[in-house]
C-alpha cells in the first residue's frame, strides 16, 4: 500500500518531476561530461596534448595524436557507451522482473553472447561486416539467439508475456548456454580458451571507433525506447493488474521494454564483452539518490553508468601499467563490496518495488 | 642467529650450514637418478617439446604414447595419444606400461595417481633457453643417451653462437613479439614479456625486445602502450598460419601509422611450431628471426 500511495504521488506530481528530471539530467549529465573530457588526458604514458591536437604535425607521424585520438578516445568513448546502456538496461529488467537482483546479463543475454563469442574462437572462422570483426559480430548474434528463445518461451504456453517463464527460462539458459561453453572449451586448446577467458573479463580497448560507430544507432534506439517506457515502467513495478487499471497495455510494454533492453545489452557486450556490476550497482546506487521514478532515474542511471565505467576503465589501464587489469575485474572488485555494503546499510532490495 | 651457530659449534656461518645441506640433498638428489637409472623403455610424453627432445637424441623408438598436441617430429603421427595438459588420460596412460611419463610441472593431480600406480615420471617445466639444455641433458640421463644428448646441446650452443656473432655489430632494432591478436582488429594482443625462451632467442637474433623490463612470458598489451613502446619491427610468431597472414598483418598494423614499424612496412608474419616450441629446433627459429630483423 506505501509503495502505491507513493507511486501515485510520484505519477501525479508533474512540474517538480519535470524540476528533478532537469536537476537529475544536468548534474549527472556534467559528471558524465567531465569524465569523457578528462579521461582522455590520463593513461599508462605520458604524452603532449598540446602536440596531440596540434594540426600541423600529420598525424601519420604524430604518436602523441594516435594515442589521445586511437587507443584513449574510443576507449572512453566505448566505456561511456557501454556503461550508459548497462546501467540502463539493468533499471529496465529490475522493473520489468520486478527484482531488484535482476541484471542485464540474467535472462541469458550475456551467456548468449559468451557462446557466441566462444564459438568463433573456437571454431576460427572469420567475417566480418563493415567495421565489426569476428568475435563482436558472433557475441552479437549469440545474444539475439538467448533473446529470442526466451521471448519465445515466455510467450508460448501463455497467451499472455510471463515474467516468471521469462526469468526461469532465462535462468535456465544462463546455466545451459555456461555449460555449451564448458563443453567448447574442453575441445579447444590452451590459447583459445585463454582468450575465450579473457572476453568473459571484458575489454574495452577497442583501437577504432567502428565498434562504437556500430553499437550506437541500435543503444540510441533503446535509450530513446526507454525514455518512451518510463512512465508505464513506474506502473509496471506496482504489478500487472495496478498497471492494467492505470490504462498501461501492460503486454505491449512488457514486451517493449524486454526487446529494448536485450538489444541495449547485446549490443554493449558485443563492444566491451559482459563487464558485470554495472548493471546492477549502478541503477541501486542512483536509485538511493535520485529515487525510484523512471523518468528521473533511467536518464541519471544511463548518465553515472557512463561515467562509472569510465572510471573503472581508467583503473584498468593504468593501475598495473604496462600490464592491463581487466576492466570487469576493476567493476567488480569495485562494485561486489559496494553493493554489498549499501545492502546491508539502506536496504537496498526493497527499493525499487 | 649466524653468531650463535658461529659460537656454538664447529659449523659456522648459515651459509655453511647451507652449502652443507645442499650437498646432501645433491648428493640424495644424484643417487636417486642413478638408482632410477635403467635407461627407460617405455616413455610417455605428455609434453611435446620435451617429445621432440627425446626423439632429438635417438630416443624416438622408446616414446611408446604422447599428448593430443603432439605434431612434432612427424613419426609422432602413428602414436597413440593419451590426453594433453589439461585432460590426461590416466587409464591410457598406464595401459602403455610406461617405465617413464613426463608430466608437465603444473599437473599435480596426475603427479599424486602415477605415484599412486607406481609410474616414474619425469617432471618438466619451461625454463627459459637454459632450461632446454637442462632438460635435454636430463633427457639424455633418462634415456641413457647422454652423448648423443650432449651432442646436441653443443651443436644447438654453436649454432645460437654463430648467430649471434652473425649479427653482432649490426643495428638492432627494437622489437614487439605477438603471440597472438584477434584477426582484422588490434584487440587481445599478446605479446612476450621479458621472459622464456622467444624473448632470450629475439635477444640472440639481434632485436631489443621493446616489453623486456616486464617480467614474464606473456601479457595482453592495449594500443597505448604499444605506441608508447615505439617498436622498429612488429613480428608474428604463430604455430601456423591461415592463407593470407602476412598482408592481413600489414593492413591492421597501419592503424598505428605513427610507429617506425608500420612506416618502414617493417610488420612480419613468420609461422612455424619451431617459433613456439621451446625444444631441439630453436637455432632454426633464432636464424629465420635473425634474416627477418638483419635483412642482409
Amino acid at each position: 500500500m506505501g509503495a502505491l500511495t507513493r507511486a501515485e504521488a510520484l505519477v501525479g506530481a508533474v512540474p517538480p518531476v519535470r524540476r528533478r528530471m532537469t536537476a537529475a539530467a544536468l548534474s549527472f549529465g556534467i559528471l558524465a561530461v567531465a569524465a569523457c573530457a578528462l579521461a582522455p588526458l590520463v593513461g599508462s604514458t605520458p604524452i603532449d596534448v598540446r602536440r596531440a591536437w596540434d594540426p600541423s604535425i600529420a598525424f601519420s607521424d604524430n604518436v602523441d595524436a594516435q594515442i589521445f585520438f586511437v587507443a584513449r578516445l574510443p576507449r572512453v568513448l566505448s566505456a561511456a557507451l557501454v556503461g550508459s546502456s548497462l546501467a540502463a538496461a539493468g533499471v529496465v529488467f529490475q522493473a520489468l522482473l520486478r527484482n531488484p537482483l535482476a541484471t542485464p546479463f540474467t535472462l541469458g543475454v550475456s551467456a548468449g553472447a559468451a557462446l557466441g563469442a566462444m564459438l568463433a574462437i573456437t571454431l576460427g572462422v572469420t567475417f566480418a561486416i563493415g567495421p565489426l570483426g569476428t568475435v563482436p559480430l558472433a557475441s552479437f548474434v549469440g545474444s539475439l539467439a538467448a533473446v529470442c528463445i526466451v521471448y519465445l518461451l515466455a510467450t508460448a504456453r501463455h497467451r499472455g508475456f510471463s515474467t516468471n517463464v521469462m526469468l526461469l527460462a532465462g535462468v535456465t539458459l544462463n546455466a545451459f548456454f555456461s555449460a555449451l561453453i564448458l563443453f567448447l572449451q574442453y575441445f579447444a586448446d590452451a590459447t583459445q580458451t585463454m582468450r575465450t577467458v579473457r572476453w568473459l573479463m571484458g575489454d574495452l580497448d577497442v583501437a577504432s571507433y567502428g565498434p562504437i560507430l556500430a553499437a550506437l544507432p541500435l543503444i540510441a534506439i533503446a535509450i530513446v525506447t526507454f525514455a518512451w517506457l518510463a512512465r508505464a515502467l513506474n506502473l509496471l513495478v506496482l504489478g500487472p493488474e495496478q498497471a492494467e487499471a492505470r490504462g498501461i497495455d501492460v503486454l505491449r510494454a512488457q514486451r517493449i521494454a524486454f526487446v529494448s533492453a536485450s538489444l541495449a545489452t547485446g549490443a554493449a557486450v558485443s563492444v566491451g564483452g559482459p563487464i558485470g556490476f554495472v548493471g546492477i550497482v549502478v541503477p541501486h546506487l542512483v536509485r538511493l539518490l535520485v529515487g525510484s521514478d523512471h523518468r528521473v532515474l533511467l536518464p541519471s542511471a544511463s548518465l553515472f553508468g557512463g561515467t562509472f565505467l569510465i572510471a573503472c576503465d581508467l583503473v584498468s589501464r593504468t593501475v598495473m601499467a604496462p600490464l592491463e587489469l581487466p576492466v570487469g575485474i576493476v567493476t567488480a572488485v569495485i562494485g561486489g563490496p559496494f553493493f554489498l555494503w549499501l545492502l546491508i546499510s539502506r536496504g537496498a532490495g526493497g527499493s525499487g518495488q | 642467529m649466524a653468531a650463535d651457530l658461529a659460537r656454538g659449534g664447529r659449523i659456522g656461518t648459515v651459509r655453511d650450514r647451507v652449502a652443507i645441506v645442499a650437498a646432501i640433498v645433491a648428493v640424495i638428489v644424484a643417487a636417486s637418478i642413478a638408482a632410477a637409472a635403467p635407461p627407460a623403455k617405455r616413455i610417455v610424453s605428455l609434453v611435446p617439446a620435451v617429445t621432440e627432445m627425446l626423439f632429438a637424441v635417438g630416443a624416438g623408438p622408446q616414446v611408446v604414447g604422447v599428448s593430443s598436441f603432439d605434431r612434432e617430429p612427424p613419426e609422432v603421427a602413428r602414436l597413440p595419444r593419451v590426453g594433453a595438459l589439461l585432460d590426461p588420460d590416466l587409464e591410457s596412460i598406464l595401459a602403455l606400461k610406461p617405465d617413464l611419463v613426463v608430466v608437465y610441472g603444473s599437473q599435480d593431480e596426475l603427479k599424486t595417481q602415477l605415484e599412486r600406480a607406481g609410474a616414474p615420471m619425469f617432471s618438466y617445466r619451461h625454463a627459459g633457453l637454459q632450461g632446454i639444455f637442462e632438460t635435454l641433458r636430463q633427457v639424455g640421463d633418462h634415456t641413457g643417451r647422454v652423448e648423443a644428448a650432449n651432442a646436441l646441446i653443443d651443436r644447438i650452443r654453436a649454432d645460437l653462437a654463430s648467430i649471434r656473432k652473425a649479427v653482432a655489430g649490426q643495428p638492432r632494432p627494437r622489437v614487439l613479439l605477438v603471440f597472438g591478436r584477434d584477426v582484422d582488429a588490434l584487440r587481445n594482443v599478446w605479446v612476450s614479456g621479458g621472459v622464456g625462451f622467444i624473448h632470450e632467442v629475439l635477444e640472440i637474433a639481434g632485436g631489443d625486445n621493446v616489453m623486456a623490463d616486464v617480467t614474464r612470458e606473456g601479457l595482453q598489451i592495449n594500443v597505448e602502450q604499444i605506441l608508447a613502446r615505439k617498436p622498429d619491427v612488429i613480428l608474428e610468431l604463430r604455430a601456423d598460419a591461415r592463407a593470407d597472414a602476412e598482408r592481413e598483418a600489414l593492413q591492421t598494423w597501419r592503424t598505428l601509422s605513427a610507429l617506425n614499424a608500420v612506416r618502414n612496412r617493417r610488420v612480419y608474419f613468420l609461422s612455424g611450431s619451431e617459433l613456439v616450441t621451446p625444444g631441439p629446433r630453436i637455432a632454426r627459429a633464432a636464424e629465420r628471426i635473425a634474416r627477418v630483423l638483419q635483412p642482409r
